[in-house]
């Protein structure tokens, strides 16, 4: 077995995410088979192969850098159009840090 | 005109010839799309207002007399991942069924300069994971060729809108075969350009090093017309490359003599039989064109799903991260914490399919498994660029199956996760390698499911890739 309920529940932890315990017994289950399956991935040899962690082409050292100049940005009034609750121009959320 | 089978060149023609007006032609698109969308679900909201000022204006440049866009007047569905201002734009989530994006995505932006009439937003997988669009919160879309079964996804919607004929071309995403596997399941053309080929900026963050916009079309003249829209670098996005973006439709001449194909081994061993029929009618008719086809090998796609699912589960758990209820619109009702807050929303908000993904890229990045995991997998996808790199020194382009089997049953997969992900096998690797990959019709199995056939290029190469697949496609293609 590749993973447990308790470490499905410390995952879930980490990305802050509330499972009930039928989500905790299925996503072990899920998770267990795709672990082994990924697995297959020690097989393969590659001592000496660099991690590419971006779609490499040829292309100008500096080809992706934009001139630093400032712009306009969205503004807090659209910013906060989105957010559940806001006012005075802040998000509101519920209490951070007990007093 | 027979909105069904419109294509951009009628609708060019037609406003020319003042057949129709630009806003008679969005009036009836929209009002067949909607009459239509009940039999798919494929359009998830229906942009009227804008769609009728966008046609307005392209009637308005034509009474002046003055060039209304090469896309002028043409009828488009926009992938709901893809942000456009004012418009709802749901990513297929509950977490962002009333999000309003303030800003559009480049790509929208560009199609509607050229004229391009958005219809609506498309239905599509939760966040673009999943590969039957039945992990859309807004209920699953069905295959306009088989309505028990899916179209393929994640771009399901935006594939069966094209197919259905309620829209002329569509955008969609793809990160491991969204775009090319509902493209093959539906019959239609869908294309997964070189990453950087096309700005990703305002497309919602899934996996980033993964996420393609392409287009979607009834014909690769369409599907080619519609990137060349798109295409080309974008400040705002600084993985957008430089290249100059050449005239596809100037190389769609059908001349595809003496151009050497791969063929793939390690495609054609896990397919189902009519789907390897179909593949070798197809090769034949490209041989007959006077292609030379060449065995290839590319050692490490067997390793590319274990690959792909770590990188990409990884960087989705990190962009999945701001759905945490502060910024975009669904909280969870009663949390005394802001912790609990996060925790709750994300629990009530994320569908299954998002959530394990949270769960495995958060476990694979997780302390004591990151080398194992994701380092291991970053080496592993050098080794299938390398792949595509060696094979490109001996061939101009690879054809290959784009999925193992045609459109499957609604619920046949739905349960079984590592089924659903073993259905992206062929379409992950150019994913992963960056290369620029497309679908194109090959044909019908007996039951009348359409069959995709894929054809792979060089970093930046489309032209030659759609010069192939229109070859292909003007030879007969479908039809043998």
């Amino acid at each position: 077995m590749k993973i447990t309920e308790d470490e499905v529940r410390y995952v879930a932890d980490l990305a802050n995410l509330r499972l009930t315990e039928e989500e905790v017994r299925k996503f072990q289950a899920d998770l267990d088979e795709i672990l082994v399956h990924v697995d297959r991935l020690k097989e393969i040899d590659t001592s000496n192969v660099e991690p590419m962690a971006q779609v490499l082409y040829e292309a100008e050292e500096t080809a992706t850098l934009r001139p630093d100049r400032e712009r306009p940005g969205l503004g807090s009034q659209a910013a906060l159009a989105n957010a559940p609750f806001s006012g005075s121009g802040y998000f509101k959320v519920p209490e951070v840090i007990k007093r | 005109m027979d909105i069904v089978s419109l294509t951009i060149d009628q609708v060019r023609d037609g406003l020319r010839r003042r057949e129709f007006s630009s806003v008679e032609l969005a009036t009836a698109a929209l009002r067949f799309a909607r009459e239509e969308n009940p039999k798919t679900n494929a359009y998830l909201t229906f942009a009227e207002d804008r769609a009728l000022e966008a046609a307005r204006r392209v009637d308005e440049k034509l009474a002046r007399g003055e060039d209304p866009g090469p896309l002028a007047g043409v009828p488009v569905a926009v992938k709901d991942v893809i942000v456009t201002k004012g418009l709802r734009t749901t990513c297929g989530s509950k977490l962002l069924a009333k999000y309003i994006p303030p800003y559009d995505a480049t790509a929208v932006e560009r199609l509607e300069a050229a004229g391009g009439i958005i219809l609506g937003k498309t239905n599509c997988d939760e966040f673009a994971m999943g590969s039957s669009t039945e992990n859309s919160a807004f209920g699953p879309v069905r295959n306009p060729h088989a309505p028990d079964r899916v179209p393929g996804g994640s771009s399901g919607g935006s594939a069966a809108a094209v197919a259905q004929g309620t829209a002329v071309v569509a955008l969609g995403s793809d990160t491991g075969g969204s775009i090319r596997q509902p493209a093959s399941f539906c019959g239609v053309v869908g294309v997964t350009p070189t990453y950087g080929r096309v700005s990703r900026y305002g497309l919602t963050a899934f996996a980033s090093s993964l996420d393609h916009i392409g287009p979607f079309g009834r014909s690769v003249r369409d599907a080619a017309l519609l990137l060349q829209v798109i295409a080309g670098r974008d400040p705002l996005d600084s993985t957008s490359a430089e290249a100059p973006v050449p005239d596809y439709l100037a190389h769609l001449d059908g001349d595809v003599k003496g151009l050497k194909l791969g063929l793939p081994r390690e495609y054609l061993k896990d397919l189902t039989s009519e789907t390897g029929g179909l593949i070798a009618r197809a090769v034949d008719t490209l041989k007959k064109l006077g292609c030379e086809v060449r065995d290839i090998s590319l050692p490490a796609t067997d390793y590319a799903i274990d690959c792909y699912y770590v990188i990409a589960t990884a960087e989705a758990s990190s962009n999945l991260a701001r759905y945490d209820g502060v910024r975009y619109t669904f909280r969870s009702s009663s949390s005394a914490t802001l912790s609990d807050m996060y925790r709750n929303t994300r629990g009530e908000g994320f569908g299954a399919e998002c959530k394990r993904r949270i769960m495995l890229g958060t476990y694979v990045l997780s302390s004591g498994y990151y080398d194992a995991y994701y380092l291991k997998a970053q080496k592993v996808r050098s080794l299938i660029a390398r792949d595509f790199t060696n094979a490109f020194s001996e061939v101009d382009a690879i054809v290959a199956p784009v999925s193992p089997f045609p459109a499957f049953k609604i619920g046949e997969k739905i349960d079984d996760p590592l089924a659903m992900y073993l259905s992206d096998i062929y379409t992950i690797t150019g994913d992963l390698a960056g290369v620029p990959c497309m679908s194109v019709p090959c044909g019908k199995t007996t039951e009348g499911l359409p069959v995709g056939m894929q054809i792979l290029a060089r970093h930046f190469d489309e032209t030659r890739m759609f010069r192939l697949a229109d070859a292909f496609e003007r030879a007969g293609g479908a039809h043998g």
